[in-house]
């Protein structure tokens, strides 16, 4: 338990001495797709009843806690590859389950920080949702998902680089992709087979079901405590392998 | 307190460690000495768990670092080549979070934190951000975090590269006065100086293999006490003897430029390996 502590609290201190850096950039991404899409364009769209704007929210909150949760993993790496400050937990007497859930953790809070600001962004833009028991747990395993996928892929590339084109290949498309945008339902039905083959559909799917009070799907929340669950175990494979 | 029991270690093809044991008592000042390559790093970087020991057996303090890996690192405390602080912390939440790592109570953590702060002479910047200090202030805040769970063994890979004269002794005191308070410190280091004003035993490794270990007095011993390097048409060249007397006696007949001066640890490398050590 102290190792896992001691992992959560240096990224939380880390986190508090950006945190003015840290809120602003979590802002600037939901900010702009929010004015583009919601409000210049947004009177353009209506889906099954609900304002565009309605929709994209929980899609914002879906991408924003992957983008978050992924992030982490820039922050490990820089750690590993610049300030040599992994070695310090590899020198250290703390098991691979205590470094990888300090972690996993501290990508989830990341996550959550940047929801509470996108929630925050929506009741200017005067849109109130239903942010309730199974919202919160849709957000809370699509974090999980992506914190521990982060954890597991920066142990295994071997330079800052690589990370960077696993975020332009894995995450971005999965970005655009995943239902946060647009209704996937209306997309012929190999494409829709394709994309649900995506965490973040799942996650956008249920996010989305929960905060619109539609009817929820429980596969998706299997689906992505599952794939948490088999990250988790990846990531902590991993670990060893950045040993060499 | 470490003993190494042929110890190897290859990357791909470069065999970075070929077969070294050794033991170092408790309370010992031991330094590998060689030049960048011969594998010293490696060796440090194994038996504190940054890389995989290769094969061969290694102990530290009566733990082996393959099957007790967890109690193998409460033995000992590093001090990497490279600094790796964290910058964007204070000095004192680097210290703190060391102190959580190895499962220090909040109490202890603190008082260690000014305990040591002091013995490095860092105790006016526990609030500094990291970032805000110079390369030598760093080192001894690494030193400081090393010993923070007060391991009975440090070790210190290349503590003092890149560091001025006046920086570098001021390292050695600390080092020192660690060794006084009874921590063994296993240090490696390519300058001849470091290791002859530190070390109580010194070993020789030359790509990846011990060439030669005995104290710095003794190694010494081995060529003479006396050197003259004289500049002939072949380059420079030494030559050593027993006593002054004898130097002087040689250099009597010599109508070339000479220099004479005291054997030191680079000239016993040289002899064995005809290699620089720097």
């Amino acid at each position: 338990m102290h190792g896992f502590i001691a992992v959560y609290l240096r990224e939380m201190l880390i986190l508090k001495y950006r945190l003015k850096r840290q809120l602003a950039g979590m802002a600037v991404t939901p900010l702009l797709y929010l004015l583009t899409f919601g409000y210049a364009m947004g009177d353009l769209i209506r889906l099954d009843g609900q304002s565009y704007l309605e929709f994209l929210i929980p899609g914002l909150v879906a991408m924003s806690s992957m983008t978050q949760a992924f992030g982490i993993a820039t922050d490990i790496n820089v750690a590993r590859f610049y300030w040599k400050i992994f070695e310090e937990f590899q020198a250290a007497p703390i098991s691979n389950l205590a470094y990888v859930a300090g972690e996993t953790m501290a990508g989830i809070t990341r996550a959550l920080m940047a929801i509470a600001v996108i929630l925050l962004l929506s009741l200017l833009f005067g849109v109130s949702l239903h942010y309730g028991f199974w919202f919160w747990l849709a957000v809370l395993l699509n974090a999980a998902v992506f914190a521990s996928l982060a954890v597991a892929l920066a142990m295994l590339v071997k330079s800052h680089a690589d990370q960077s084109l696993l975020t332009t290949f894995i995450i971005t498309p999965m970005a655009f992709l995943g239902g946060t945008f647009f209704p996937l339902e209306n997309l012929p039905g190999w494409v829709q087979a394709a994309l649900s083959l995506l965490p973040l559909t799942h996650a956008s799917h249920a996010i989305r079901a929960a905060a619109l009070e539609q009817a929820k799907i429980a596969a998706d929340y299997w689906l992505l405590a599952a794939l948490a669950v088999i990250f988790f175990i990846l990531a902590l494979r991993c670990v060893g392998h950045a040993r060499d | 307190m470490i003993r190494l029991q042929n110890i190897n270690k290859r990357y791909g093809a470069v065999q970075a460690v070929r077969g070294i044991d050794l033991h170092v008592a408790a309370g010992e000042l031991f330094a590998f000495l060689g030049p960048n390559g011969a594998g010293k790093s490696t060796t440090i970087r194994m038996l504190t768990g940054l890389t995989r020991l290769g094969g061969g057996s290694a102990w530290l303090n009566g733990h082996d670092i393959r099957l007790k890996p967890l109690a193998a690192k409460r033995q000992c405390g590093l001090v990497p080549q490279q600094t790796n602080l964290d910058n964007e912390l204070t000095v004192r939440e680097n210290l703190d979070i060391h102190g959580r790592l190895f499962a220090m109570p909040t109490g202890e953590r603190k008082a260690r934190i000014q305990e040591l702060l002091a013995f490095v002479d860092m105790a006016e910047r526990e609030k500094s951000l990291v970032k805000t200090l110079s390369g030598g202030m760093k080192r001894r805040v690494m030193i400081a975090r090393a010993l923070m769970h007060r391991p009975p063994i440090l070790f210190l890979d290349e503590p003092t590269v890149g560091l001025d004269a006046a920086i570098r002794r001021r390292i050695w005191a600390v080092l020192k006065r660690a060794r006084q308070e009874g921590t063994t410190l296993f240090l490696t280091t390519h300058y001849i100086e470091e290791a002859e004003f530190l070390a109580d035993r010194v070993a020789f490794l030359d790509q990846g293999q011990i060439v030669a270990m005995d104290t710095p007095e003794q190694l010494m011993a081995r060529l003479g006490a006396w050197a003259i390097d004289q500049l002939g048409e072949d380059g420079l060249s030494t030559s050593y003897f027993a006593s002054r007397e004898e130097a002087s006696a040689f250099s009597s007949l010599q109508g070339h430029e000479l220099t004479l001066r005291r054997v030191n640890l680079e000239d016993v490398f040289l002899d064995l390996t005809g290699k620089k050590v720097r």
